[in-house]
Order: structure tokens, then sequence, then C-alpha cells
């Protein structure tokens, strides 16, 4: 059964390695719901959010694939209800139409819109939240003459996680200490969460 | 592979000097202890090339004639020497010429750095001459590559593309270095070997638990089969692998690349996996009650169809790739690891067993073949020659000793099935990638890289024709490789192909030949041609006794068949004898 999926995937900041990840799943014909690259907690790792609907199997694969380059240090995906995330959305109405309406400003105020310019052609408001909410707004906005919309990919933090810290003094050490293969071992260990 | 166990640190240290970036990487290449480049010159690569005119001495160059044979030749140096190939080439075209090569070293797992010229690094992006993004054309089918602009870089990334190559499950890395880090003098202090990258995992952890389980599950087993590839050789781990069947009384088959980790007599061997593979492996993959799997990766081409695939059998998958475990064959017990380490912690664990009844199963199944098929191949009756014989006839003449090139096709799958191996690194071909025009410039290398060793290149008429310029390497560097042509006057596996699934509509196969003796004569290469049985002893001889290169070619049957197959979509047990 498909699902939705979020990989989390620790990097080294490299010329081209966005391109290396793409191209696992552009050439399974994988498409990308959501891709949003940013810095980690650590100073130099690079942290990729990558949003897939597929199968669990397809999803474990891939993810082995992609943890198999180079200069990718670890790659992990989870369902949705073991990651807490966002995305940010603007929206661009006639400012005529909000100081007019006060209908309208209510109805952005209820879905926790704030105001982040104001022109006395347009207001843009933005929100983050999750994508059916950002989605109901549009649909309400609509009949007042939604003019601009734009939403960000998402960012996920796992809720389990301990963050990378620890990983990475292993990846360090010239020898490891415990297999880094841990996160595939067995059935029972849920692989939709960072061990 | 050489590279990992490297633990000294500085390699070569000198005092900081200023060299160019053309320089460094020379020097690079001789602390890595590079003996032999492929390569061909152009614009973009030339301030290397004329680096290269002073360190003649310490490193050879062989000029080849086109750079896909460069680049077979890197792969063919690489598998028979162990050691990683080494390529060069221009931008552009040099580098787009790469590309076949990389994928089918990518997809059979030869460690190759290729380094290739770019236009200076303030005309990237401009479409200047011979400029092409080489770097994105070649990500999908390298493990690993790199653009350098600025000659500072140069060590530590050669560095790293040797540990790269060489480390783990080896593979092709690229590195493209423009122009002007080429010519650009920096302050080298000297050249330190990489043997440790915090992202990169090159050897997965050994977890006891699972060794323990796998050796318990052999030791139940009542009908227990072994199936290796390639791991084994680049593993270093041939030794290991033998002492492991042999305590338990393993039956081995082999994948295309596993051929002569285990030699062709042992009485362990039960012959060669998969669609053109032998009767009894294939069969019996579907009887076995555990199936060990060391070092392959489970290609559709020894499987067959999945879903029908050992679905009775317990399964043990040792792989140093963890990518591989559970890809198309699900594990019940994954080894992840290095398996010169794993073998010998399951070898321990073993009980001494022998598995008498189970084993002659297997010489029941080969008696059947050789009645069907093996008799008729190499002892023909009829008057037209067929591949097994000539391939049995050689085998009589170098006993088993020389190292065999294969290209694809027809063959290349007789030749794997009957040609005999003593020892490992002894059979070079293109398994995953099927690449036609393999053989002639792998067998090139596959000589520099095993000196002492007779190499024949056996190869089919069609992809002969698709690299034979490299006869005019060959010629420049009188390198000692014997060519073998078996003409059929077709394609002959897509023949068959069209023969059994499409009615013989016989669609483009009928290739037509040059005299391939007169073309070898025009590189003052020596040949001869028969097309009779009674010649085919002596020319043999004749081709292996004489001094210096020299083709063979011989006419056999025009629609002989290569049997046994298991046709596409089938379970290996619907093996067809005819």
């Amino acid at each position: 059964m498909k699902n939705e999926y979020t990989l989390t995937i620790y990097t080294e900041n490299q010329v081209g390695l966005l391109n290396r990840i793409a191209i696992m799943f552009s050439r399974r014909k994988i498409n990308i719901d959501s891709l949003n690259t940013s810095p980690s907690e650590i100073d130099s790792i690079h942290r990729f959010n990558i949003v897939i609907t597929e199968t669990e199997e397809t999803v474990r694969k891939i993810v082995r694939q992609i943890e198999k380059q180079v200069d990718v240090l670890k790659a992990y995906y989870n369902t949705n209800d073991k990651i807490i995330w966002q995305e940010l959305a603007l929206y661009k109405v006639p400012t005529a139409i909000v100081a007019e309406k006060i209908k309208v400003e209510r109805l952005l105020r209820s879905y926790g819109a704030r105001v982040v310019a104001i022109t006395k052609d347009y207001t843009i408001f933005e929100t983050t939240g999750q994508r059916a909410e950002t989605d109901k707004l549009i649909e309400v906005l609509a009949p007042y003459g939604l003019i601009e919309f734009v939403r960000s990919a998402r960012i996920a933090i796992i809720k389990d996680s301990k963050g990378f810290h620890e990983k990475l003094r292993e990846f360090e050490d010239a020898e490891p200490v415990t297999p880094l293969t841990d996160d595939f071992i067995s059935e029972e260990e849920s692989n939709s969460t960072i061990v | 592979m050489q590279t990992e166990t490297t633990t000294d640190k500085a390699v070569t240290t000198e005092i900081v000097t200023e060299i160019s970036g053309s320089e460094a990487v020379l020097k690079a290449l001789i602390a890595e202890n590079v003996d032999t480049i492929f390569g061909y010159p152009g614009g973009a690569i030339m301030p290397i090339y004329d680096a290269l005119y002073d360190f003649n001495d310490q490193l050879e160059h062989i000029l080849v004639r086109h750079e896909q044979g460069g680049i077979h030749a890197g792969q063919g140096y690489a598998r028979t020497s162990g050691k990683t190939g080494v390529v060069f080439a221009t931008s552009g075209p040099g580098a787009t010429n790469l590309v076949t090569g990389l994928a089918d070293a990518m997809i059979d797992s030869t460690p190759l750095v290729c380094i290739t010229g770019q236009v200076f690094a303030h005309l990237l992006g401009t479409d200047a001459f011979q400029e092409t993004d080489v770097i994105n054309i070649t990500t999908p089918v390298t493990k690993w590559n790199y653009q350098i602009t600025d000659a500072n870089e140069i060590p530590a990334i050669l560095a790293k593309a040797f540990y790269i190559a060489g480390s783990g499950r080896p593979g092709p890395v690229l590195i493209d270095i423009t122009k002007n880090a080429q010519v650009q003098k920096f302050e080298y202090s000297g050249y330190t070997k990489c043997n440790h990258i915090r992202s990169y995992r090159p050897k997965p952890i050994i977890r006891k638990e699972y060794i323990r389980a796998a050796a318990e599950m052999i030791n139940k087993s009542e009908r227990p089969l072994v199936i290796f590839g390639q791991g084994v050789i680049l593993g270093k781990a041939e030794q290991e692998f033998k002492q492991f069947i042999e305590k338990a009384g393993l039956p081995a088959a082999w994948t295309i690349l596993g051929l002569s980790a285990l030699p062709t007599d042992h009485p362990l061997n039960v012959g060669m996996l998969g669609m053109h593979g032998n009767y009894g492996p294939n069969v019996l993959t579907n009887e076995c009650d555990v199936l060990i799997a060391v070092g392959m990766r489970f290609d559709d081409r020894v499987t067959g169809r999945l879903d029908r695939y050992a679905k009775q059998a317990k399964v043990i998958h040792l792989d140093i790739d963890p990518s591989e475990i559970d890809k198309n064959v699900k594990a019940d017990v994954p080894v992840w690891g290095d398996c010169k380490e794993s073998l010998p912690l399951i070898t321990a664990l073993l009980e001494k067993r022998n598995h008498q009844d189970w084993v002659s199963k297997f010489s029941t199944c080969m008696e059947k073949e050789v009645e069907a098929v093996i008799q008729n191949e190499l002892h023909p009756t009829d008057e037209v020659m067929t591949m097994g014989e000539v391939i049995y006839q050689l085998n009589q003449l170098t006993n088993g000793d020389a190292v065999i090139v294969t290209d694809v096709g027809q063959h290349q799958m007789v030749a794997c099935r009957y040609a005999k191996f003593n020892s490992s690194k002894s059979n070079v071909t293109s398994g995953g990638l099927g690449t036609m025009g393999f053989a002639l410039p792998a067998a090139i290398g596959a000589k520099y890289g095993a000196p002492e060793r007779q190499v024949v290149a056996v190869i089919g008429d069609g992809g002969v024709q698709m690299t034979i310029q490299e006869l005019g390497t060959i010629m420049q560097n009188n390198i000692d490789v014997r060519i073998l042509i078996l003409n059929n006057r077709f394609l002959g596996m897509v023949r068959q192909w069209q023969q059994l699934f499409n009615e013989k509509r016989y669609s483009f196969v009928d290739i037509e030949s040059p005299d391939f003796v007169a073309v070898a004569n025009g590189y003052r290469i020596a040949g001869n041609s028969i097309s009779k049985r009674e010649d085919l002893k002596d020319a043999l001889a004749t081709m292996l006794n004489h001094k210096g290169a020299y083709l063979l070619e011989v006419f056999v049957g025009k629609e002989n068949n290569v049997f046994p197959m298991v046709p596409q979509g089938c379970g290996v047990s619907e093996i067809r004898l005819k």
C-alpha cells in the first residue's frame, strides 16, 4: 500500500549532491512531492527533507541506495505520525478587499494567518501549517480574489530523534564501534523511527 | 581494495614546493602505485599530458584508439590485477566516450579512477569548445565524481578518489579537472593517502548474531546450495570461500562474474547459474532448503522470475553492500560485511558434513545435461563446428591457465559455460551491462594487469566490430593478446531469441564482416581463418604459440543455439534443454 513518507537525509554540503539524490527518484520514475534542503543542527552538515508517496518496500530500498552515496551520512524515512511537520504558505490578497470586508480578516485570523506586508494594492499573509490547512485557506480566499499563492516544501522533525551529534561522532571515528546498519536490522524494529 | 588496509599516513612527505596541478595529478598516481594509464589526449587535458612527458619512466601510458577502448582496457586491467584501473580522457567527446565503460564498471563493481580534462573554470557553462557537463552526465554511472577547479584540491581529491574506487564495493570514480587547475602552480606539501571519509562506510560491521544464525541454519540444512558472485574475487576471499564450502560439503554454483573464484574442476563446483547456466544449479535452486548467496546481487539473469525463485528455501545473503540485501530476494539471514571476514567466522561454527546424496543430485542433473546438450556441443558429429568445441579444444591447450576475456552474446555464454579455470581473476567479461565491444580493449588491459599470463579474447563477429580500432593499440604497443573470433555470421544471441520467440523473423541480425585476417594484417597482426574441424587444433596451437598478438577466426554453425536456457519471464525450474 502506498503511503506518504518523509525522508530525512543528513549529508555533506557538496555541489552536485542534490542531483545525485534527485536522480535516485527519477530513475525509478518516482515523483518527489516536496523537497527541502537546509542546514542541520550541526554546522557543515546539510539536511534534506523529501516527501514521496510510495510503498514502504520501495521507500526502504531507495533510502538504502541514498545512504550508499559517498557524501550521504545517514538517511531515515518516517510516516506522518512519527514526525512533526510544517509548510509555509504565502497568500497575496487585494488590500481593498481585506479592508472592506471584515469577514475576510476574521477568516484569515481564524486560520492563524499573519500579515507580512501591506501596500495599498495588496496584502501578503503568511501561514504555517500542514497541507490540508493551507489548501483550505486557498479555497475560502478564492471568492475574494486571491492574487498569488505559494507554498514551501515540507520541513519535518522526527519525534523520537536524538539529533545527529552522537551519530556524527561515531561517523568521524575511523573505526566504527557499532554497526551503522542497525536501523535496518529486524522486522520488529520499526523502520519508521530513528534509533 | 588495495587502499583499505593502508594505515601509514604520509606516503610522500616533501618539503613544500611549487608544482603545477598536472604534476600533482601524476605524483598522486605514483603514490597510489599506479603503473599503467590508458588514455587519449586532447585540448583540455594537454597540461596533464605535458607533465606526463617527464614522468614517462615511472608511468606507462597506453595510447588507445578511442576513449571507450581506454576505459574497457582500464577495466580489464583492474579485473586481472585486483588494482584500480586509471584512464585519461579529454573534455567533451573524450569524456562522453567514457560513459559506456563507466556504466559497465559501475554495474560490475570494477575499481577505476578516470581523469578527464575540462575547459577553463571561467568558461564553465558557456558552451565553450569541447565543453560538456561531464559531472552531471556521469553521476548515475559513477560511485563518486568531482570537479576540481583549483589545483590546491588535487592531492586530497585524488586520494579520496582512489580510496572510494577501491574500497568496500568497488566502482568507478571520475575526476574532472579544469584546465586552469592543471596549469595552476600551488604549494605542494606531499600526498597523503585517504583511509577514512566520515560520510562513507565501505564495510558494514559484521553482526555476530547473524553469523551464528547463518551457521546454525547451514548446520541444520539437508540440501544447502551456495551461489557465489564476484564478491568472492573482489574481497580476495577465494581461500576463505573454499574452506567454507569444503568444511560443510556445500555445493557451490557461480554467477558469470563469480566464475574462476573457485577452480572449475573443484568437486563442489556444480556450475553456472542463470539463463544459460547449468541445468542442475537452476532446477535445484528450487529444491534446496537453504540458499547461501555470497557476494552476488540476484540479477534477473540469475533468478529468472522472482516469484518462482527459491520460494521453498531459507536465504542467507552475505554482501558488503547493505543496499543489496532484500533488493531482489528477501534474506532470512542478512550477513552484512566483507566476506573475507564473515566467511571464516561462519566456517568456524560449521559442522563437518558432506551432503553426499544432495551433491550427487547435481551430478545426475549434469548427466542429463551432457546427454541433451553438452556432448553434442563439445563433440559434435555434424560437419559444422560449434562454439563449444572450440572452447573445449582451447581448454586442452591452455589447460585452464589462460585469462579468458569475453565479449557479449552467444560466444560469451558458451565460453563461460565451458572454459576451464584453475585460478581466480581469470575470467573477464561484461556481465551486468552486457557491453558488446568490451572484449578486445578489455583484453589489452587484462594483459597489462597480468603480464605473465596468457590472455585470450573470445569475441563474436558482431562485438569485435564495435571496438576493432583497438587493433591499432595492440599493434603500436606490441601487446601479446590472442584474439579468437567465433564467427557465425549473425548477431547470434538476438537471432536465437528471434528464432525461439519471434517465429524466426530475423530482423537485422544478419551481419556482414570484413576479412578479419586482412584487417589484422593491415595492423601488422598475424592471423588465420579456418572453417574445418580438422584444422581447429593446429590453428589454436599456432595462435597460442605465436610470438606476439594473433587473430584467429573460426567459422562456426550459423544457427546454433545456446542451451540450456531459462526463457525470460520463466522460473529457473522451467529451464529448457532444447
